[in-house]
């Protein structure tokens, strides 16, 4: 008896709760939003404040890691089911996903996105241009390029900023300079050199390994010169041969055997937080060597075909996206560059780094990011990558001819991308 | 017989007990059996069989998967012979077979004597032992390959540092061990020693399952066998090779099918250890991971298809290899 009654008060209390929730959930619209770490600091940050204006609106935000998340949206995409409202989309999926067809063409109506184009850094739109002239996704922030350096290294050897970044050649010089005096090498490793100069001299609408057209473009003065530069950088003996984010890597930077890394400049964030914290003060940014303006990811919000709740989800990504306070939200809290130019005019940038010494590090990052070309993106450009490295490590290793490695590097491309 | 029988069985009449025919026959015994067993058949058409038939379906396609299940676009066989003809594909298969080589014969060379060793030198504490040897193989994969990362680490790694230890170890100016060890750290994330390290991390994992497998073999040999061996004054090497090999023949034909079909598949540690790409050269890219990247770096899940066709058929073909080598004579 007593077991029965209990029963009953468990049962009706369940079945009040779940009625209860049942007419919350029915009045209000549920968004999902699909992102990855750390991304989603930015849509948690927003959740309480996008409720403040649409209460009608419950922000349900699935995160999953960076790789899985990516996986879990293309199976999303191919079978059209568990497809989120909201999809965040980082910039080494932006190519295929923009291609694909599977995201709404945000230039056509209802969204007629193309009005706010010009208020994004120029590069960015055009990554998320799909193959026949749709614009699958919004950008949200961007990692403009810069080249982070031990300062008190550099003073020890005698070595200026300038130095580093006047061209290659002195880039070369001052990194034997420092390996002789200190015994530090300049650069984790001559990929690193390949990297930054095959992005460097791109005119807009060219993309690293294909053109506009869709063809194939590395067996070209860009790519043998820095075939030839990455080959020079390991003859001088100035890089550590570790890959980024290996345990060298990292312990390279926080002991300051390794004296600088080219890369975004949300770098200066790990630095501080966890690479190198101890090095607070030494580190400077600069500029990329040779001119170069490039940029090191960068994320993306699109709405897929298949969403429930379209005309929420674009709300919410203009919420995010072009909302000045809430980009500049972002940036001042979890310092993700944003991609809104006018947040980027944002008096926190003319703050000082105190991890950089105090230097005031976002304008020059501004600067690059202004003129980062407006590179194209092509579906098959991980492939490309890869047996764009592999080539290298011929050349570095097994002395190739650079000449020959990059003819065959450019038929192996034009294999493997055979669709 | 039959009077005793009569008195065992208990008196008919009183209960009114069905027959087991009857029994059978009603309602609930109709339908319970296949309701009992539907789980298992609901699970495995979807988790099982629906995806092996997509996926052979998927192979003759070409397929953008980010562009739905509209945009499949048939090729027929195109697929297998891009796959057969590509260097990549090709390049992994080798890697593969060298892991499966490299990292399996040393799994059963070493298990066996470890078992038999295990078998007759321990008595109380055998199980705790055996659990040790036992412990990698039911830890995660991934932490397995994390931890194994950094003990390879060419500047940090205990094993450079175990390995440069004993190869500059002097008395007075000679190095007596320099042949045998390096002198200076070695990057383990080269071409010519990623394989190493990838397959040294898998035996490790998987030594002490066969000897689990083998040691259990073992306690099924009857007894008699050694003690007539020993009768008849056979060493205990004896006894190993001429009773104890032997005797463990199917349960070799059983494990070395195992390995066979999980170096083959070969997925978790390689790609942990070489960052998910392989690493330099692709030289720890295994046939597995390859379909992966195929599918998901690559985006083409029809050709990706075809290389687990490919991969199927080919450790279909080993184990029945396997087989003719290994299973029994009839």
């Amino acid at each position: 008896m007593f077991n029965k009654k209990k029963l009953g008060t468990v049962a009706l209390a369940l079945g009040t709760t779940l009625a209860l929730t049942a007419t919350s959930a029915w009045a209000k619209t549920t968004l999902t939003v699909a992102s990855f770490p750390s991304f989603d600091l930015a849509v948690q940050s927003a959740i309480p404040l996008y409720k403040k204006i649409n209460p009608d609106v419950e922000i349900k935000l699935v995160s999953l890691a960076y790789g899985d998340h990516h996986n879990a949206m293309t199976t999303a995409l191919a079978t059209g089911g568990n497809l989120p409202d909201v999809m965040g989309i980082e910039y080494g999926y932006i190519g295929r996903f923009a291609s694909s067809g599977g995201l709404e063409d945000l230039r056509a109506a209802p969204y007629s996105a193309e009005q706010y184009e010009k208020l994004f850094s120029k590069f960015t739109v055009p990554l998320a241009t799909g193959g026949s002239g749709t614009l699958a996704a919004i950008p949200a922030d961007i990692g403009p390029g810069a080249l982070f350096f031990r300062e008190d290294i550099f003073t020890k050897a005698g070595v200026t900023e300038e130095d580093l970044i006047k061209d290659w050649d002195s880039f070369i010089a001052a990194g034997k300079k420092i390996k002789e005096t200190t015994g530090s090498y300049l650069v984790a490793s001559a990929v690193d050199i390949k990297d930054v100069v095959i992005r460097s001299g791109l005119k807009d609408g060219e993309g690293i390994y294909f053109d506009a057209e869709g063809n194939i473009t590395v067996n070209n003065d860009r790519f043998k010169e820095a075939f030839r530069l990455a080959k020079a950088v390991r003859e001088a003996g100035i890089d550590a041969q570790v890959g980024a984010w290996s345990s060298e890597w990292t312990e390279g930077l926080r002991r300051g055997t390794i004296a600088s890394q080219m890369m975004g400049a949300w770098l200066g964030g790990h630095l501080a937080n966890w690479i190198a914290p101890e090095s607070k003060g030494l580190w400077r940014s600069a500029a990329l060597p040779g001119g170069t303006y490039a940029s090191w990811g960068g994320s993306f919000y699109a709405i897929p075909k298949k969403a429930k709740n379209k005309a929420e989800a674009w709300e919410f990504i203009k919420f995010m996206t072009m909302d000045k306070e809430m980009q500049i939200a972002a940036f001042r809290d979890l310092d993700a560059f944003p991609a809104l130019v006018e947040a980027q005019n944002d008096d926190f940038i003319n703050q000082p780094i105190p991890y950089l010494g105090g230097q005031v590090a976002r304008v020059e990052w501004k600067n690059s990011a202004d003129r980062i070309p407006a590179m194209d993106v092509h579906k098959h450009d991980p492939v490309a990558e890869q047996i764009i490295n592999d080539a290298l490590e011929g050349v570095l290793e097994r002395d190739e001819n650079i000449d020959a490695a990059l003819a065959e590097a450019e038929k192996q491309i034009k294999r493997r991308a055979r669709r | 017989m039959s009077s005793v029988e009569s008195a065992v069985r208990p008196p008919v009449a009183k209960i009114k007990k069905r027959t087991l025919k009857q029994r059978l026959h009603a309602s609930g015994y109709k339908w319970a059996p296949y309701l009992f067993i539907s789980p298992f058949f609901a699970i495995f058409t979807v988790f099982g069989l629906f995806p092996l038939l997509f996926s052979l379906f998927l192979s003759f396609h070409y397929w953008e998967p980010a562009a739905g299940l509209s945009a499949m676009e048939w090729v027929g066989i195109e697929n297998y012979t891009f796959a057969l003809t590509d260097d990549w594909f090709q390049t992994s298969v080798y890697n593969t077979l060298w892991l499966a080589l490299a990292a399996g014969i040393p799994q059963h060379v070493i298990a066996i004597p470890l078992a038999y060793f295990l078998h007759t030198s321990f008595k109380r504490s055998r199980n705790t032992v055996i659990g040790m040897y036992f412990m990698p193989f039911i830890t995660s994969t991934v932490a397995i390959s994390l931890v194994f990362t950094t003990l390879f680490s060419r500047d940090f790694g205990m094993i450079n540092m175990l390995f440069t230890s004993a190869g500059n170890w002097t008395i007075g100016d000679i190095q007596p061990l320099a042949w045998l060890f390096p002198t200076e750290n070695i990057d383990w994330n080269r071409p010519e020693y990623t394989k190493t390290m990838i397959a040294f991390v898998v035996f490790w994992r998987f030594v002490g399952w066969n000897t689990v497998l083998y040691l259990s073999a073992m306690q099924t040999i009857p007894k008699d066998l050694y003690e007539a061996a020993t009768v008849d004054g056979a060493k205990r090497w004896q006894q190993f090779w001429y009773i104890t090999v032997p005797m463990l023949k199917p349960m070799m034909f059983f494990a070395v099918t195992l390995t066979i079909i999980g170096n083959l598949q070969l997925f978790e540690e390689p790609f942990i250890i070489t960052g998910g790409t392989g690493g330099l050269e692709q030289a720890g890219k295994t046939a597995a991971m390859h379909m992966y990247i195929t599918a998901f770096v690559e985006g083409d899940f029809g050709t990706a298809s075809a290389i687990s066709w490919i991969l199927f058929a080919l450790i279909a073909f080993l184990t029945w290899g396997n087989n003719k080598l290994l299973g029994e004579k009839k």
